[in-house]
């Protein structure tokens, strides 16, 4: 039994794997380029990204979850019902309703992107202006300076709080079960209605508990080898 | 000849005027002290002509050369200008070392960095490196610091990290040096060090402009000393006649307040 119940919770357990690495490599560049419009200096930029983060971040993501999983599929079908028609509706009559995975994923790194691209702005405005002003009289381009000066000094800096985020994604993927997507917990789940076993359910926590210690064992690395220099 | 030609230069923050009107020109070789009270605009005065704040009226010249008119609007124009700004070197009150850099990579990098554009730069990499290497070893030599070199600044005292930006400065050959306050971030006991390195570059006939509270270096360092007042000029001449025998009312206020 314990075979079959460790094949099964492996399976879910890739589900949530592939939610968790598809996530971070979409959000933590978008988060970069969020924060950049959030520090962007023209006004209406700045404004329609800080909006969009806080309605982001003040929001549950289980909330974004169920919002992007049912409102294409309404959308396409209120267009579908239209008398009249222009080419914004017939657009919109092509929404159908989304992969479940696919709409998981689409709301883990919207909502996964806001919340770095805060982390992101918190370091990059840490550094101070005597960095790249010393970079100017230097000589050196703004992307020189950006480059070479500041940014592994945000990396030091934003090290600690991504960690904690990250650690924290692992966990959140199993809110995805929310739109049904199959994943560990599910999988740990259905042996209590098959089987009537509760240990599978305490077996999957083993399973996070051990994504979470790699995590954290990597992270302190990358901060043990960023020690040398202090910011 | 004069190297630095300063001509009526404003500048406003907002409704703020800070500069009402600075003209002044240093010669070649010679070192001029600023002083002045908290808020009288010397820092401005120093970041508006190495362009790290832009004047709102005046002329700057650097060595003949125009680096900032306020009478050009043309936008090409300007940047090509403030090219010749590369002549002024600054350093720092705060150091602004480069933390995730070694004494060594502090001096280097910018100079690293330029050299990728040169031609040769592919071919004779190996050699153009070796050479920038050794130049700033020369340069953290001439301040005292050539068993320094692999350390990074947070492994430094505070007077060796401004020694370390003063080679750094150096290194990029600047015509003119600027100092704002390069003592006043550091503890009483450190500013020697830093006095010290001034003197000998003073020695070497560097031009510098320097911003100081240190009355009595001033005094014995400089050819000429400036008395800044609320954004103007007060006093203009030699040491001896600033800061031994004042005229301006304002500026013997201002030094007695040093007497003490
Ligand atoms: N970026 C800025 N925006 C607005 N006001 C500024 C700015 N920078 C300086 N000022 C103002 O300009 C005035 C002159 O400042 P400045 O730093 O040049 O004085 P300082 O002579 O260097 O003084 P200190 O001896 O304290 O360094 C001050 O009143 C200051 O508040
Ligand atoms: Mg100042």
């Amino acid at each position: 039994m314990f075979w079959t119940v460790t094949e099964s919770l492996l399976k879910g357990f890739g589900s949530t794997l592939e939610l968790f690495a598809l996530t971070l490599i979409f959000a933590l560049p978008l988060g970069l380029i969020i924060s950049f419009g959030s520090m962007s200096k023209i006004k209406p930029i700045n404004w329609f990204v800080r909006t969009f983060v806080w309605i982001i971040r003040g929001t549950p993501l289980m909330l974004q979850l169920i919002i992007i999983f049912y409102v294409p599929g309404f959308v396409g079908m209120w267009a579908r019902e239209q008398q009249t028609s222009n080419f914004i509706i017939e657009w919109l009559a092509t929404w159908k309703v989304i992969d479940r995975f696919a709409a998981a994923l689409i709301s883990f790194v919207i909502n996964y992107a806001c919340y770095f691209s805060e982390i992101y702005r918190g370091g990059i405005e840490s550094i101070s202006k005597g960095q790249y002003e010393a970079c100017h009289v230097l000589g050196m381009s703004k992307s020189q300076a950006f480059f070479h000066v500041v940014l592994l000094q945000v990396v030091k800096r934003i090290i600690p709080p991504m960690s904690n985020e990250i650690i924290t994604l692992v966990k959140d993927t199993s809110l995805a079960r929310i739109i049904s997507v199959y994943e560990i917990i599910w999988s740990g789940e259905s042996f209590i209605k098959s089987d009537g076993l509760l240990w599978p359910l305490f077996y999957t926590g083993v399973f996070f508990l051990i994504a979470c210690g790699l995590l954290t064992i990597i992270f302190n690395r990358i901060e043990k080898k960023l020690s040398y220099f202090s910011v | 000849m004069a190297i630095l030609e300063v001509n009526n230069l404003t500048k406003n923050f907002g409704s703020t005027k800070v500069l009402k009107g600075i003209s002044f020109s240093l010669e070649e070789g010679k070192v001029l002290s600023i002083i002045g009270s908290s808020g009288s605009g010397k820092t401005t005065l120093l970041r508006c002509i190495n362009g790290l704040e832009t004047a709102t009226t005046g002329k700057i010249a650097v060595n003949d050369k125009v680096v900032f008119d306020s009478n050009i609007t043309d936008k090409n124009e300007l940047k090509e200008l403030k090219k010749n700004q590369q002549n002024i070197g600054l350093v720092f009150q705060q150091f602004n070392l480069f933390p995730q850099y070694t004494a060594l990579g502090n001096v280097t990098l910018a100079m690293k960095l330029a050299a990728k554009k040169r031609p040769d730069y592919k071919h004779n990499k190996k050699a153009i490196l070796e050479e920038i290497d050794a130049t700033a070893k020369k340069f953290l030599d001439k301040v005292g610091l050539s068993d320094k070199l692999n350390n990074y600044p947070c492994e430094l005292s505070g007077g060796q990290q401004q020694r370390v930006s003063i080679a750094r400065a150096l290194a990029m050959n600047p015509q003119i040096l600027f100092f704002d306050e390069p003592t006043s971030a550091l503890d009483p006991e450190l500013t020697g060090e830093i006095l010290k390195t001034i003197r000998q570059l003073a020695e070497d006939n560097m031009t510098m402009v320097i911003v100081t509270h240190e009355m009595n270096f001033a005094k014995d360092v400089s050819d000429e000393v400036i008395f800044m007042d609320d954004g103007v000029i007060a006093e203009h001449g030699s040491p001896e006649d600033v800061l031994v025998n004042p005229k301006n009312p304002r500026t013997q206020a201002f030094l007695n307040t040093y007497e003490k």
